[in-house]
């Protein structure tokens, strides 16, 4: 008989005293908001982080004259095409070879003018590199022999050049010398530092060399290890390989240096890690600031209406009548709070996501976790403090303060 | 519970209320305070009894015993036989619920809520259908003339009416002993003696045995028999005036 007036009776008291009502929900509501936005949003990021990774491109070396860091302070012989049909003929497990030289150069087309970076590739740069032709075609093996004047765009280059154009079959002035555009590339986007991939143009090596630096040097080769082979073995061989071509003598730092993606993935992989439980902190901090939260509106409330409970003791209400009231009111503040909680959180990390051009990266285990934690602490302190209130002598109730 | 059915027989011979050596002690050593002292009383069914004394003599916390709102430190207390010290909790709110109603010093009414739901309270928790409570509430509130207040919150009522809603609260649900702490210390006297007219006739009229605290002299004389408090004891117990 009592169950379903427990139930009235609680809604009732919640109704009478909106303002509290609100409050207290709203402890419950912040708290699983927050979390739910933090780790939402982090997750968002991380992944962002991890999809830029895997766009890298596995299984790839660089190869570039000089010791430690590219562009430093090299001795020894700049690297050669032949250096580069040796690595792909010699070492085992290679899929494929690129020999680059790069600068940059004022591109121009009509009234626009653009500085750009300029690559000289040959025929393996694309596929290395994992580029894909947007629109037109790649050079062809005439073109790349040849060294025609033909050149691709990076989609930042074309739109800078040609805006809503197209630019196929258009010649431009690259520098000192002119070519025309056969190709424009699919875009990559900004890569995980920020930096547009997409600002280049490409030419064929033996343009660039005969044409624009005027030596036969080649600044890096490209190396992609074969899927599923052993990129440290690779990387062991062509380190050997070039040991052995540039004459280094045993003991001898190598004048040259040959660089695994890995590095660079592994201080990233640092890096998202960091950032992982950076947010798995945050998040726990969020829940610890939420539960307090909670916990006090949920006591003061309690303690507030010490005097009520008293009343209703005094008129012959039992200790579990009071404590079933005040157990529904807990348990509906807390569900109530919680449920809009979740929504908020989700539409709170939802906007922020799309305006970051973050994945929305939604982890239900956590919305659950925060839902379930946060009404977990709102039902047990809005509970314990009404048993105590409950078990007292009516009288000592009705006179506190 | 079954206990407790007993004393709807009523043995008109045997007290309905009686106290023996009752201390209540609050504090402990140096602070220790004796609310009272050893207290022997002694009430019959339908009797009408006031409470006199000093401030701090121990009036309401004889009362708060009385009611089952507090618990004595020694001594016994049995009503209508049943040894009340030997209850648990839960026996002792059947007790205020089936038994007795109170009318606290300051009325204690829940806030935000009308005139006619405070009253209904006492009938909540003994399972009545809301339909029934509602009526039952509402005759309580004509009985002291505030039938026309009913919707009314506690910050919305006069002291005096608010302290009707009380007593209306108090006897809604037929309790055989109606306990007022001071039922008429915040009303003038013309106020004071509407009051005392209602109790007056839930005494006489419904038989319900009535204990009352008051300070003033006018209003013990509503009352069958005066005890007068002194220092957490009875100084003495005597016959109002009005009844010799
Ligand atoms: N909860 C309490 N804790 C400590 N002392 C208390 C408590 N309640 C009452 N007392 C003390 O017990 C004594 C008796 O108090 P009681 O309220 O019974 O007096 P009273 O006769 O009703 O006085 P008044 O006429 O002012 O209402 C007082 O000295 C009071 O200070
Ligand atoms: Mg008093």
């Amino acid at each position: 008989m009592l169950r379903g007036s427990a139930l009235r009776i609680a809604l009732r008291q919640l109704g009478r005293n909106r303002v509290r009502t609100a409050l207290t929900s709203l402890g419950v509501l912040i708290g699983v908001a927050a979390v739910i936005a933090m780790v939402t949003i982090g997750r968002g990021a991380t992944a962002r982080v991890e999809q830029d990774l895997a766009g890298l491109g596995q299984n790839l070396l660089f190869v570039h004259a000089g010791g430690g860091r590219q562009g430093g302070p090299s001795g020894g012989p700049p690297l050669n095409l032949t250096d580069a049909h040796s690595i792909a003929e010699q070492v085992q497990g290679v899929a494929g070879v690129a020999p680059t030289s790069q600068s940059a150069a004022t591109a121009a087309y009509e009234d626009q003018t653009h500085v750009t970076g300029v690559v000289g590739a040959d025929a393996g740069y694309l596929d290395v590199l994992t580029w894909t032709i947007g629109t037109g075609r790649a050079f062809d093996p005439a073109e790349l022999l040849a060294g025609a004047d033909v050149c691709l765009l990076g989609e930042t280059a074309r739109n800078e050049l040609f805006g809503d154009g197209a630019g196929i079959g258009e010649r431009i002035l690259l520098g000192p010398i002119s070519c025309v555009v056969v190709g424009v590339l699919e875009s990559k986007g900004q890569n995980t530092f920020g930096q547009d991939q997409d600002d280049f143009v490409i030419l064929p090596l033996e343009t660039f060399q005969r044409r624009l630096s005027g030596n036969r040097d080649v600044g890096v080769i490209y190396v992609s290890a074969e899927p599923g082979a052993n990129t440290e073995r690779v990387q062991a061989d062509v380190l050997a390989l070039m040991t052995e071509r540039r004459h280094v003598r045993e003991g001898m730092e190598p004048d040259f240096t040959v660089r695994d993606m890995r590095e660079i993935e592994d201080m990233l992989t640092g890096i998202t890690g960091i950032l992982t439980s950076f947010l798995a902190a945050v998040a726990a901090v969020s829940l610890l600031v939420g539960g307090i939260g909670i916990m006090n509106i949920m006591m003061v409330s309690v303690t507030e209406r010490t005097r009520e409970i008293g009343i209703r003791l005094a008129v012959g209400a039992l200790g579990r009548d009071v404590l079933r009231q005040f157990l529904v009111e807990a348990v509906v503040l807390s569900v109530g709070g919680g449920a809009v909680g979740v929504l908020f959180g989700l539409l709170g990390s939802y906007g922020v996501s799309t305006a970051m051009e973050l994945p929305f990266a939604v982890q239900p285990d956590v919305v659950a976790l925060a839902f379930v934690f946060s009404t977990l602490i709102g039902v047990t302190f809005g509970y314990f403090p009404a048993r105590r209130a409950a078990r007292m002598n009516p009288i000592d109730a009705l006179r506190h303060e | 519970m079954s206990r407790l059915r007993v004393i709807q027989g009523g043995q008109s011979d045997a007290p309905l209320v009686s106290l023996k050596g009752i201390t209540r002690v609050y504090g402990e050593g140096a602070a220790e305070v004796r609310a009272l002292d050893g207290i022997d009383l002694e009430v019959r069914q339908g009797d009408f009894v006031a409470f006199m004394g000093p401030s701090g003599s121990g009036k309401s916390t004889c009362l708060n015993v009385l009611g089952c709102l507090d618990v004595p430190t020694t001594g016994s207390y049995a009503f209508a036989g049943v040894e009340v010290t030997d209850l648990d909790q839960v026996q002792r709110a059947l007790l205020r619920r089936h038994y007795l109603g109170f009318v606290f010093q300051g009325f204690n009414l829940l806030a935000r809520t009308s005139a006619v739901e405070n009253v209904e309270l006492p009938l909540v928790y003994r399972g009545m259908s809301s339909r029934e409570r509602r009526i039952r509430a509402l005759e309580a509130l004509d009985e002291v003339g505030l039938l026309e207040w009913q919707s009314h919150k506690p910050n919305e009522l006069s002291g005096g009416q608010q302290q009707r809603v009380a007593i209306a609260r108090a006897l809604v649900s037929g309790p055989q002993v109606l306990l007022a702490d001071e039922p008429t210390g915040n009303l003038d006297s013309e106020r004071g003696r509407d009051i005392m007219r209602v109790v007056q006739k839930l005494n006489r009229d419904r038989g319900i045995t009535i204990v009352m605290v008051t300070h003033e002299e006018e209003i013990a004389a509503y009352a069958d028999r005066t005890v007068h408090f002194l220092d957490g004891r009875i100084a003495r117990s005597e016959v109002s005036k009005a009844q010799v």
